[in-house]
């Protein structure tokens, strides 16, 4: 009877793979458990040879293919009629206009670029600025969020308040029209270039953006950064060896402390030692603009600004969501023990919490990643201003751009979320 | 918002291409919708923009109306879709406008590669530069170093990477979606310079905070002939459009206008007897009607009567004629005869 049961679950999980409709792990498990089940049931009470059409199993498997050939038929058409209909239309296809000459200039390179560049020159510059202003949002959102979810659930009255008065304006307010603020918020109280605020002859700030020196490095530079390595080496070497000494003897050694002198020491040892070989390229007013040094551009300030005020209320949620799930008894434990508040956080309560914090924190960091595309509303030359912007239009390219822009997006975000993924699993509780 | 719109955009070109694209009979598809569909800017003054009682009007707008003039006796029957510069390629290649009238520039590339096909020139323009006074610039030669405010994904954006490169300046290009933004920015002073093809410049200065405030510069860095645009592979269709530019031009070289134009059909004059179909049916060969020519000239008037309403001088953009008057008053404005 049970054998019964179980041939008819294996039969359902059968069906429902060969209709794609489940893809989720647990079932797969769970069937691949039925299946087994099944299969001993077959093997123990039924001897004689089956007929591979009766075969649940086999019938899965050739109900599965079916759909993967039906939907790669599909897929292959719809290629094939883009391309004869593009072809129809007398419109050139393909990718080969990634190796012709761009022809338009970009406002933020970092790499270096010209309009004589090639258009897949004009692709790496828009996605290298893409992931400039989602990296600096990321990080500062983060260190915001965690703050704000911490304070919200301060004790002191004002404190808290202040902060969840914060989270509900930010939050409920439209991503694009706090970038739009923000950058005529930038904008409009500062002065020309002529009459820029001047920090000492070394930073400027004007309407064109703040404009400071770039260190230069001159021969003999090269020791600083191999310094520096060896330092991060040592760094890691030092902080295991003082974890394991502690877990075996219990002495304690402040290993962050030494190592943080050690990466910062050694390698200004070596720059002095080497006479300072680096001298500074500061920006000077020239004609109507500021030539020299590293223009921030304030595109790009106000960009990070509104990415970061925006992003940093909802990761305070999930950090808020998550110190609330650990149960109080744990505190109150390490309270009990003699821990400080600090320590008690540290060691107890936000290991615990980031179970609960990764998976959101996850969608919020793509969610920050695919928002930099409103870059376009304000200038910054992101990767769809500049390439599925302009580049589309003067190669009249669109089928072949916003695929590639697609692809792009979804490297990234895919990339972030395996490596997030990882990290949840590193610190998810063990045992289920 | 921009990668959803990328999204849609993605959307449609697929749509449209996976359905079977509509390549000849596009006027008979005109003819059964009952209207034609033409693709403007919808935002430049005296091109195409809505005025403060809500009609369009413009250059851009009355040439799509000669066109519907000329197939249903009715200008009404032209209607207007504000097409951004990014999508207005991809719009007409995917069959969702006839015709594409949003004083875009006639380029090689254009023409070529994209299955478009631009019947003819209908203003001819060239890019400049516009600065404010307090600068104290005279020429686009003194601009090195300055940053430039412009819209995305127009000849415009090429033109000043070329013009800068051969004069061997430098500049900080700050590239906005729409000439709206960059106007507005540019107002900021954000940007020295804003650019774009003259005729667009004075039609934006006017939107600035105080216009005198602001010059246009004598240099004009590039050629900018804009013309209507159709899809490639509908013969008929080109000729149709083509033609009723041809038809404004000619109409203006004989003197006939929207008020004498009934006048005209009592002419003695043969070539303008052919021109109106008064004893010649000419409409045949386009698939139209013989007073094809009548109609058009009498619903929205001959190429001088547009210019003078929408961008001549005593309208506010204040443009004179210059290189686009008459062959025959030393202009450029040149159409082959009907015969």
């Amino acid at each position: 009877m049970q054998g019964l049961i179980d041939r008819k679950q294996s039969l359902y999980c059968s069906l429902f793979f060969g209709f794609g409709v489940i893809t989720d792990r647990k079932s797969t498990n769970f069937c691949t458990a039925t299946d087994s089940m099944a299969d001993r049931y077959d093997r123990e009470t039924d001897k004689t040879k089956r007929s591979m059409l009766n075969d649940t199993r086999v019938r899965g498997w050739v109900a599965q293919a079916l759909v993967l050939a039906v939907i790669a038929c599909v897929a292959g058409y719809a290629v094939y009629n883009v391309g004869q209909n593009l072809h129809k239309a007398g419109i050139t296809t393909g990718f080969g206009f990634l190796n012709d000459p761009s022809g338009f200039d970009i406002s933020q390179t970092l790499v270096s670029y010209s309009g004589e560049s090639t258009y897949a020159r004009a692709l790496l510059v828009g996605l290298l600025n893409t992931m400039l202003v989602s990296v600096l949002g990321i990080i500062f959102a983060t260190i915001l969020g965690f703050f704000l979810g911490v304070i919200r659930l301060s004790p002191n009255w004002l404190v808290s308040k202040m902060a969840e008065a914060y989270t509900e304006i930010v939050r409920n307010v439209p991503l694009l029209l706090q970038i739009l603020f923000w950058y005529l918020a930038i904008l409009a109280p500062l002065p020309g270039p002529r009459q820029a605020l001047n920090f000492n002859n070394w930073i400027y700030l004007c309407n064109r953006g703040m404009q400071i020196p770039r260190p230069v490095t001159e021969a003999g530079f090269g020791g600083v950064p191999i310094a520096f390595a060896i330092a991060v080496i040592f760094s890691i070497i030092l902080v295991r060896w003082a974890r394991l000494r502690q877990q075996k003897t219990g002495i304690r050694f402040p290993a962050y402390p030494v190592s943080f002198g050690v990466v910062v020491m050694l390698p200004l040892v070596v720059l002095l030692a080497a006479g300072v070989p680096v001298h500074w390229d500061v920006p000077a007013l020239h004609g109507f603009n500021f030539r020299g040094g590293i223009t921030i551009l304030p595109e790009l300030i106000a960009l990070w600004l509104s990415l970061t005020l925006y992003s940093a209320t909802f990761i305070g949620e999930y950090v808020r969501s998550g110190i609330m799930a650990v149960d109080k008894g744990q505190r109150e434990a390490t309270f009990a023990l003699g821990y400080s508040p600090w320590l008690t956080y540290r060691l107890v309560i936000i290991p615990q919490a980031m179970r609960v914090v990764t998976p959101p924190l996850i969608s919020q960091y793509l969610t920050l990643i695919k928002n930099s595309s409103l870059a376009v509303v304000i200038g910054y030359p992101d990767l769809v201003h500049v390439f599925a912007g302009t580049a589309l239009n003067q190669s009249g390219q669109a089928v072949e751009i916003i695929t590639i822009t697609m692809a792009v997006y979804l490297t990234l975000s895919i990339t972030i979320s395996l490596f997030m993924n990882w990290y949840n699993k590193k610190f998810a509780l063990r045992g289920f | 918002m921009k990668f959803m719109k990328s999204l849609v955009v993605a959307s449609a070109i697929t749509a449209g291409f996976l359905a079977n694209s509509v390549q000849a009979g596009t006027l008979d598809a005109v003819k059964e919708k009952g209207y034609v569909n033409a693709g403007v800017s919808g935002k430049v003054i005296g091109f195409s923009a809505p005025d403060a009682k809500g009609n369009w009007t413009g250059m851009d707008v009355d040439f799509a109306r000669a066109v519907a003039a000329a197939i249903f006796d009715d200008p009404a029957k032209a209607r207007f879709t504000p097409v951004a510069f990014k999508e207005a390629f991809t719009a007409l290649q995917s069959g969702e406008i006839d015709l594409l009238t949003r004083n875009t520039t006639w380029t090689f590339q254009r023409d070529t590669k994209l299955g478009l096909e631009f019947v003819g020139t209908l203003f001819y323009d060239g890019q400049g530069f516009m600065v404010k006074k307090e600068l104290g610039v005279k020429s686009a030669l003194e601009l090195d170093g300055a940053s430039v405010c412009t819209q995305s994904g127009t000849t415009t954006e090429l033109n000043i990477s070329d013009y800068f490169t051969a004069k061997g300046m430098t500049y900080k290009p700050v590239v906005y979606e729409s000439a709206d933004e960059a106007t507005v920015i540019y107002d900021t002073g954000r940007c020295d310079v804003y650019t774009t093809d003259t005729s667009g410049l004075a039609a934006r200065r006017t939107t600035l905070g105080n216009p005198k405030d602001h010059i246009i510069l004598p240099e004009v860095i590039s050629k900018e002939p804009l013309g209507p645009a159709v899809r490639q592979g509908d013969q008929q269709w080109s000729d149709i459009v083509r033609w009723t530019l041809f038809a404004l031009i000619n109409a203006e070289e004989m003197g006939i206008t929207s008020k004498n134009v009934d006048e005209k059909l009592k002419s003695n004059n043969p070539a303008v007897k052919r021109f109106l179909g008064v004893d010649a049916d000419f409409g045949q060969y386009l698939g139209l009607s013989a007073d094809w020519a009548y109609r058009i000239i009498k619903h929205v008037g001959n190429y001088g009567e547009l210019y003078e309403r929408n961008v001549g001088p005593n309208t506010a953009l204040g443009l004179e004629r210059g290189v686009n008057a008459l062959w025959t008053d030393g202009g450029l404005m040149y159409a082959p005869p009907v015969r």
